[in-house]
């Protein structure tokens, strides 16, 4: 991975909402990550725990009202996202930044032909001769493995199967080579075999183009064979931020500790799965205590005064944890300690 | 990559088996496939064929006019050459009918295009900008608050005289009976499409659009309405059922077209005070609004089957 100093995308204190009719709903909560150029950030948490939104909510892309993102920046190419108007806000989606969603089998229009979908990103972005239009998408048809590209610009989405349209909404992502590609369980709705043709997809695609990405799942197997560095999320909130390999050889955080203790091994066959017990927090109020605490086998009774704050343990990891607050590491901790009192006060 | 290619390649051969053949298919034979498989529909759509065809093809091969009066054949009975009779003035009812058929049939495709144009603009914009739903929609509920008829009655005796002045006797009133039938028959298509567009905004596609940084015009123009073709379609159908019955009505009731631009419903007002004595001058055109109206509904029946997408890929 190239070590850039400057994040390609950088997300502060990002927070959103729902108003609904049985109340507020806080679905995104300070979240806070950087993601470095050519770097693939996997986005792990348990269903509800805010990354679909989180991501959603950078390109604004969730619906307003309900939806209100009350506060955060999303710096991209030194511009705020969130503040940008419209406009501008367009050119970068599906020019800058890419998304592919979960279920590609509602994904894509089922009335406007395969070929025009792509043309269609094409249009808004890099207006050209529809001739050339047409020659561009089919080039990404066959980057993303669909064998007769030519036949297949012709089809409907009814016609093709769950794998081959989800290749489309990839090529649909990439058609105007975009900096950033933000992946929204992209894989959950295939079978197994699929899942895995298309995770190799992306990974050649990654080192091929060189693109950040962004790769939202549930599936850990998923993250520990595609990621650089892994986001845990609980209840709106990062709780832990490491590379890859040391996310699983020690996890900080203990719900990170529960994920990884719940996946069945090779060797622990006939044994009970490990769960974590409980349930996940109603996010109907504000976090003012450790969201995780009612569930977290270590909670003390800081947990239940105070929300621990995402907080540097080492210089490639943080964690949002009051176990970890007394710091293990020493170096370039005094300003994040600092920033994790503010955010105490709070 | 080579995992990814082996799969691909047993796709298609599995599309290949199961698709006719390396042809490609097209929605739209998909569409004519799946109409086709409704029998009620097929009938309707050869009925609809034949009643339009006699309308506008039919009188150029009569051999009689069905204006010119020849007072010696007044009141016949159906003979051979007479099928339907003649009316009181002794012309043909036969040609009569086919003629108007022309201005029933006008009538309702123009009107049904008004109704359904305005009850889609409306419920897309009702269904998709949040902000004028309750606006939209209350004054939706108003118009079908409103007693049509009496409301007709009060529109044409105060716009037929000014109408007339300005585009001649038919044109005025052809353009006045439409425009009345467009406005009051839009707020059933405004409120199937308002409900069908709020689904489909919801859908992940339209999502994936804005994401790509299609436009909010283009979003609706090419996402949403596409897809609610289908009870658009339908409304359209039935919207035509209702325009050709309404304008019967008017007609019936001596405030649509003059006498002498005969439609089905002027026929049947001209012809109910010789029932007794050529009971075939109402029957004819009556029967004729029966099975237009039936045929057009069966059409919307089978297409609004052919183009649901889930009924459709079976």
């Amino acid at each position: 991975m190239t070590v850039d100093p400057t994040p390609v995308l950088r997300v502060t204190d990002l927070t959103t909402r729902f108003n609904t009719q049985d109340g507020t709903v806080h679905a995104v909560n300070g979240v806070s990550f950087d993601l470095a150029d050519g770097e693939v950030l996997g986005v792990v948490g348990e269903s509800g725990s805010g990354k679909s939104v989180t991501m959603m909510s950078l390109l604004r892309l969730i619906p307003t009202p309900p939806g209100e993102i009350l506060a955060g920046q999303a710096i991209f190419e030194g511009d705020d996202l969130l503040s940008m108007d419209l406009g501008d806000l367009r050119k970068v989606r599906g020019g800058k930044v890419g998304f592919i969603f979960q279920d590609p089998m509602t994904s894509l229009n089922p009335v406007v032909t395969v070929g025009d979908q792509i043309v269609e990103s094409l249009a808004v972005h890099q207006p050209g001769r529809r001739k050339a239009m047409r020659l561009r998408a089919l080039e990404l048809l066959q980057l993303v493995g669909i064998p007769s590209p030519e036949e297949r610009l012709r089809c409907y989405p009814y016609e093709l199967s769950g794998g081959m349209r989800q290749r489309v909404m990839i090529a649909i992502a990439l058609a105007c080579n975009p900096k950033v590609l933000v992946a929204d369980e992209p894989t959950t709705a295939l079978d197994v075999t699929i899942q895995a043709q298309i995770l190799e997809l992306v990974k050649g695609l990654r080192e091929k183009l060189g693109m950040a990405v962004i790769w939202i799942t549930h599936d850990l197997g998923v993250v520990a064979g595609l990621v650089d560095r892994v986001l845990v999320m609980y209840g709106g909130q990062i709780v832990e931020d490491a590379p890859v390999d040391e996310f699983y050889a020690q996890p900080r955080h203990p719900y990170s500790q529960g994920l990884l203790a719940s996946l069945p091994s090779a060797t622990s066959r006939g044994d009970k799965l490990v769960n974590i017990q409980g349930q996940p927090p109603d996010l109907r109020s504000a976090p003012a205590s450790c969201s995780f605490a009612p569930r977290c086998p270590h909670a003390f009774d800081r947990c239940d005064r105070e929300n621990p704050v995402l907080a540097a343990v080492s210089a490639t990891r943080k964690v949002a944890c009051w176990l970890d607050e007394v710091p293990v590491l020493v170096g370039a901790q005094s300003d994040e300690t600092a920033k994790g009192q503010v955010g105490h006060g709070r | 990559m080579t995992e990814p290619k082996v799969h691909a390649s047993r796709e298609v051969v599995a599309a290949t088996a199961s698709g006719a053949g390396p042809k490609h298919r097209s929605l739209r034979g998909d569409v004519w496939r799946q109409f086709r498989r409704h029998k009620g529909a097929l009938v309707g759509l050869c009925a609809f064929m034949f009643v339009t065809v006699a309308s506008f093809v039919g009188p150029y091969l009569m051999p009689y006019d069905a204006v010119e009066i020849d007072i010696k054949m007044r009141n016949l009975s159906p003979t051979w050459s007479h099928p339907l009779g003649t009316d009181n003035l002794g012309r043909d009812m036969v040609a009569r009918s086919m003629v108007g058929g022309r201005i029933s049939l006008l009538v309702a495709i123009t009107a049904m295009a008004l109704s359904v144009f305005l009850g889609t603009t409306i419920g897309v914009l009702a269904g998709f900008f949040k902000r004028l739903d309750g606006v939209l929609m209350r004054l939706t509920d108003l118009f079908l608050a409103l007693p049509v008829l009496p409301l007709l009655l009060v529109i044409i005796m105060l716009f037929r005289d000014s109408l007339r002045a300005t585009f001649g006797p038919e044109q005025g009133i052809f353009m006045l009976i439409v425009f009345i039938i467009g406005i009051t028959s839009w707020m059933q298509t405004a409120r199937v499409v308002r409900g069908e567009v709020l689904t489909i905004k919801q859908q992940e596609f339209v999502a994936a659009a804005h994401s790509i940084g299609t436009r909010r015009r283009n979003v609706i123009f090419r996402h949403i309405l596409p897809n609610c073709l289908s009870p658009v379609m339908v409304a359209a159908a039935l919207g035509m059922a209702v325009a050709i019955i309404t304008e019967s009505a008017l007609s019936f009731l001596g405030l649509g077209f003059p006498s002498d631009f005969p439609t089905w419903g002027r026929l049947l007002y001209d012809g109910k005070d010789f029932i007794n004595l050529t009971p075939m001058r109402v029957v004819g055109p009556g029967v004729l609004i029966s099975l237009t109206v039936i045929s057009v509904n069966f059409i919307g029946d089978g297409l609004r089957d052919a183009l649901d997408p889930k009924l459709r890929s079976r």
